[in-house]
């Protein structure tokens, strides 16, 4: 194994290793999740019943899946729009971390993998569960979309990380970038479809949303694990999302690098 | 000069306060966009669901209207009042809470009145266009019967809200670095009462309409104006009773504060 990528390895176990030392955190995490949950299915249930049975494609079942899944996957894909790299550029910090030898966004990618991946444990798994036996989900029986919709929610909690990172790089610019996250968080939420799924948009908003990377972070990753997208229409879904990491992980390397030469160093 | 009255200590805080924020007027106009987006996009949710459906738990577009309009006014009130003390874990985990115990005022009044976030105050003007407009399409006349019921829904809503804030940072003393679960009480209670409370099943029913009563401020109030009658348990003539709710989870917030400061050891330091 290269040193470089051991190195990655291991800050992904540190990202996970720290993640587990807040564990009421996760416990009120959870119950959050939980009260959002049921409210949002009461919600859609109504709508799915309103509508005489389907709704886009939905039924009761399916649409359960939906709010489940996406409620489980809240933690890891992290729409709040912060990142721990917001504070290193305002504090100044981040000119020591220029000089370690590792890539700066590619470090901080491995460390935000290894907390989203131990959200799922006391976060996503709980909140998928509950949702089954309360109200119970219709989920696929062969193996084949969950490989896949793992593989997805990797590229989604990916996309998600390099749209943050770049948004709190802009920190290099702006004094303060709690307006630009405001209007990130409110965007992506509502564009992701963590209320409303995508596909119930009008067709302007649906359109206009799949212009933005939004959907590829929460929408399509419940898309290829619940099955709603299978076979080509699934290796599609992928596809879209490999092209949205790289659009958005360059953004936020042009931002970095430009960000590095307008760094000034006050001494001391 | 005027012998300074027992007001005056918070009046020059939350004066100071407001300097604060003006001071910077392109963030504070950056602010204040991110707060209308946030209003329009709530309201885009309600507005997708019902470009697929043409009623959702017994009420049209028109009365979701009035209904978003009421429990937003509320929360949005609530939030621009007492919204600041989710700051509290910030001041517990760092120690600076000792300083707010150690001044001569109540702990709960003095973290009241440290912030006016001022930018909160843009997306109440959307909230009140929704409500407006919704009345007009659903054909509520000014009468003294209305004029009331949306008064008392705005007033006591409002507090109702506020009490969920305290409740809230209340738990706080216990959980040390919790705060979603502050956001289950406020943002999720505010959520809740957003919705037409019939879609619910038995459980969240009981819970949003009695122990967390959030559907006195929006649900209930809308039943009345628009003369329905209401699902079960929840008939509409319960709106005349939201200050009974508001009195209640005001009983419970006190409680649960004292309880809380009471159990606060510092930061040590």
């Amino acid at each position: 194994m290269p040193p470089d990528l051991r190195t990655y390895l291991k800050l992904v176990r540190a990202g996970f290793a720290r993640q587990a030392n807040y564990r009421l955190a996760m416990l009120a995490g959870l119950a959050t999740n939980l009260v959002f949950g049921f409210v949002r299915a009461a919600i859609l249930f109504a709508a799915v019943r309103s509508a005489g049975g389907t709704l886009a494609g939905y039924t009761a079942g399916t649409i359960s899946s939906y709010v489940w899944l996406s409620q489980g996957l809240i933690g890891a894909i992290e729409l709040s729009g912060s990142a721990e790299i917001g504070d290193r550029v305002r504090t100044g910090d981040v000119a020591i971390d220029f000089t370690r030898p590792v890539d700066l966004q590619t470090w901080h990618l491995a460390e935000d993998m290894g907390r989203a991946a131990y959200t799922l444990i006391p976060r996503g798994l709980p909140s998928v569960l509950v949702g089954a036996l309360t109200v119970g989900l219709v989920l696929p029986r062969t193996p084949l979309p969950y490989l896949l919709g793992v593989l997805s929610i990797v590229l989604g909690v990916a996309i998600s990380f390099y749209a943050r990172y770049a948004v709190n790089i802009l920190g290099f610019w702006l004094l303060d970038t709690r307006g630009v996250r405001t209007v990130y968080l409110v965007t992506c939420t509502f564009l992701a479809g963590l209320y409303v799924p995508v596909s119930l948009f009008p067709t302007w908003l649906h359109t206009l949303a799949y212009l933005t990377p939004f959907p590829s972070i929460l929408q399509t990753p419940i898309n290829v694990i619940s099955g709603r997208d299978l076979g080509v229409d699934a290796v599609a879904d992928i596809s879209m999302q490999v092209i949205w990491v790289a659009v958005v992980c360059m953004v936020g390397r042009v931002l970095t690098s430009a960000g590095r030469r307008k760094l000034v160093v006050q001494g001391g | 000069m005027a012998e300074p009255s027992a007001w005056s200590p918070y009046a020059a805080v939350l004066a100071s306060r407001m300097r604060a924020q003006l001071s910077y007027p392109t963030g504070f106009a950056l602010d204040v966009m991110g707060s209308l987006l946030i209003a329009v996009t709530e309201f885009g949710e309600v507005w997708v669901i019902f470009h697929n459906v043409h009623v959702l738990g017994g009420l049209t577009f028109d009365a979701v209207l009035v209904l978003f309009g009421l429990s937003n006014l509320g929360f949005g009130t609530a939030d621009l009042l007492f919204g600041h003390l989710d700051t509290l874990p910030v001041f517990i985990r760092a120690g600076t809470l000792d300083a707010f115990y150690l001044r001569p005022l109540p702990v709960l009044t003095q973290l009241m009145t440290s912030e006016l976030d001022l930018r909160r105050i843009a997306r109440m003007v959307v909230f009140a266009i929704t409500l407006v407009v919704g009345l007009r399409l659903s054909h509520v006349s000014w009468n003294l019967h209305n004029f009331a019921l949306v008064t008392i829904s705005v007033v006591f809503g409002t507090v109702i809200f506020c009490a969920l804030f305290v409740c809230a940072a209340s738990l706080q003393f216990f959980l040390i670095n919790a705060p979603e679960l502050t956001n289950s009480f406020t943002y999720g209670g505010s959520y809740a009462s957003s919705q037409p409370a019939a879609i619910f099943p038995t459980p969240l029913k009981l819970l949003f309409g009695f122990l967390v009563p959030v559907v006195f401020t929006g649900y209930l109030p809308t039943l009345a104006l628009l003369h329905l009658p209401g699902p079960e348990l929840l008939p509409a003539w319960l709106a005349w009773l939201t200050p009974v709710a508001a009195l209640w989870v005001w009983l419970v917030a006190l409680v649960l504060w004292r309880w809380g400061t009471r159990h606060y050891q510092g930061g040590g330091g």
